[in-house]
């Protein structure tokens, strides 16, 4: 019977996982995406930065995303950057993750001053736009990769995450299981661990996939601004060139328009996902 | 209502604590010596930069203990002193920001408040209306996942280059001079539109799935079904969700100015609209570390103001945070 349960918990899961559309539309675009990534820089005949064809043409069979004013192929230029959008959204989102359950768990769980100073600390960086001190913290790194990147945006992300999950934290360490568990005698971290954040993994998850997609788009606000990775390309980067060398007064649609389109394919996408999921871990959301 | 507000001001004024702090800590104790980037730029002979080097170290306050160039930062902060632009040498950075303020709240105040409301009314009444939910949810979505910038790109090019319908650069054209006249006016709303209907846009979309929602979790609550059983006619179980619905919607505003700052920075950038965003711009282009501080510390304060504004429209909207019993 012990044994039966988590086994029949799981089909349910997956039944219900494979009729939701928007499941099953969200993962696909965000596969693509992965699949892409991983190929995409190999289809890439040129270097992203280098100068290989005619200046400022339209798509072509040779260039499929046509070139940008100084000849660089913005198919490569997609890939490459698609790629690092992707690694900042998975790496940052995960650091956000993290640092939001770390803080959430030790808040709720623990309660009395330790709550109060983290509970403040966190509604004190809420308040704080992340952008203004990501912009801030950008212009004075002097060489920027794509880790340190992620890691600033992870470090700047998590305060609503830790809130959310300092209130699941709350409403479960009430429950009659979890004065069980205490009642063994097991340590706070054990309870913690096999009481409280297995009960709180459907929410968790949802928690990632939207640290996920605000980092994607931190990041590709930043890029835009000309605080990207000094080396290497990105998507935002790409966008931040094309409006730099006046490809909206030049028309070059070619150039301005994938990068943007493909990040708000992975952000609706991560969006469509979530709402998928909560329908599949909340019974009352489900559609009849 | 005094331990409600007096709780959320402590806050506030912290938060203005920790954000000046950062603002001074960041140039000092990051790798890399903004001092020698910006002597580097500039690329002089070696007798020169160490003038150079003098001066700007000097300009910094870094000539004197730390305590007391914390101590210098809050007091120059107080007199308005926020350093001088490297852009714009020799202005100061307060004078530049000031100049750009104006042009912020002129696109700003109408998105927010416009994207709000509309997106608060039609979410309401997409909730449980199949056909509207079925066209709304997905545009919703689609709005609020596009970047700021992609979608101020694509009107951009669409409404601006293509039908060649709104202008694409600037607060007003260039061939007019600001003064008070009807051309004048109608010039600066020329420009003004699409900036303003790209923030709204995008806002939208957040604001009438957050309504959606929130209606949908209402109509399915205890008094709402209460009400039903009691024959009460819908629309009046429907207004009673909706007075329900708006109290996460405006803390849901709150929360989102973060995003809406980021999103303002990025379209002014597509429409080189001349405010805080653009001089953001411009400041990293020319490595103007003092502007760049300046236009963090404005934001700071105007986050702050709005939240402010918005816990005392919560107190006016939620008579419980009145009788003060709500404590968060």
């Amino acid at each position: 019977m012990a044994q039966e349960q988590p086994k029949k918990v799981r089909s349910e899961f997956i039944y219900f996982a494979w009729k939701n559309v928007k499941l099953r539309i969200g993962v696909s675009v965000l596969l693509a995406f992965v699949l892409f990534s991983i190929i995409g820089p190999f289809l890439a005949k040129y270097d992203p930065l280098e100068y290989v064809g005619p200046m400022g043409a339209p798509p072509s069979r040779e260039f499929w995303f046509g070139t940008t004013t100084f000849g660089q192929d913005v198919f490569s230029q997609f890939a490459h950057g698609t790629r690092s959008t992707l690694i900042v959204g998975l790496l940052g989102g995960s650091l956000g993750t993290l640092i939001g359950i770390l803080v959430g768990l030790i808040a709720g769980y623990r309660g009395g001053l330790l709550d109060e100073f983290l509970n403040m600390i966190t509604n004190i960086i809420l308040i704080i736009p992340t952008l203004a001190v990501l912009i801030i913290i950008a212009a004075y790194l002097s060489v920027r990769g794509i880790l340190t990147e992620s890691v600033f945006i992870g470090l700047t992300a998590w305060p609503w995450a830790a809130r959310a999950i300092r209130a699941q934290t709350f409403s479960l360490r009430v429950r009659e299981f979890v004065d069980l568990a205490r009642m063994t005698g097991r340590s706070s971290l054990r309870i913690v661990l096999t009481e409280i954040a297995p009960n709180m993994m459907s929410y968790l998850l949802l928690v990632f996939i939207l640290q996920f997609g605000g980092a994607v788009l931190n990041a590709a606000t930043l890029d835009f601004i000309g605080l990207g990775p000094t080396k290497g390309m990105s998507l935002g980067l790409i966008m931040n060139n094309a409006v730099l060398w006046a490809a909206l007064q030049l028309g070059m649609w070619w150039w301005l328009l994938p990068s943007g389109a493909a990040i708000a394919a992975i952000v609706g996408a991560l969006y469509i996902t979530n709402v998928g999921l909560d329908e599949i871990f909340n019974p009352k959301l489900r559609e009849m | 209502m005094g331990r409600y507000l007096g709780r959320k001001l402590l806050i506030y004024a912290l938060t203005f604590f920790l954000a000046v702090t950062i603002d001074w800590m960041i140039p000092r104790f990051m790798p890399g010596d903004p001092v020698s980037i910006m002597i580097a730029r500039i690329g002089t002979r070696p007798e020169a930069a160490a003038v150079l080097r003098g001066y700007f170290i000097k300009a910094f306050g870094l000539d004197v203990p730390l305590w007391q160039q914390y101590l210098n930062f809050w007091s120059a902060l107080f007199h308005g002193d926020l350093g001088v632009s490297i852009w714009l040498y020799p202005q100061p950075v307060i004078k530049i920001i000031q100049r750009a303020i104006p042009y912020d709240l002129f696109i700003l105040l109408p998105a927010i408040l416009l994207s709000w409301f509309a997106g608060n009314q039609v979410g309401a009444l997409a909730a449980r209306a199949r056909w509207l939910d079925n066209t709304i949810l997905p545009l919703g979505y689609l709005l609020t996942a596009t970047p700021y910038m992609w979608l101020a790109i694509v009107l951009a090019w669409s409404l601006g280059n293509v039908a060649g319908v709104f202008p694409i650069a600037g607060a007003y054209s260039f061939a007019i001079r600001p003064h008070l006249s009807l051309r004048f006016i109608l010039d600066l709303f020329h420009h003004w539109f699409l900036p303003f209907l790209s923030l709204f846009l995008v806002m939208f979309g957040g604001w009438a799935i957050g309504m959606r929602n929130m209606i949908i979790y209402e109509l399915e609550s205890d008094y709402s079904r209460y009400l039903e059983a009691l024959g009460t006619p819908q629309k009046l179980i429907r207004k009673y969700a909706f007075r329900n619905a708006m109290l996460p919607q405006i803390t849901g505003l709150a929360l989102q100015l973060g995003g809406i700052v980021a999103g303002a920075v990025a379209t002014e950038v597509v429409f080189a609209y001349p405010g805080i965003g653009y001089i953001i711009l411009n400041a990293v282009q020319n490595q103007d570390y003092f502007l760049l501080q300046g236009c963090f510390l404005f934001i700071i304060i105007g986050v702050l103001l709005a939240n402010f504004l918005i816990d005392l429209v919560y107190v006016i909207v939620d008579p419980r945070t009145r009788l003060g019993m709500t404590g968060e």
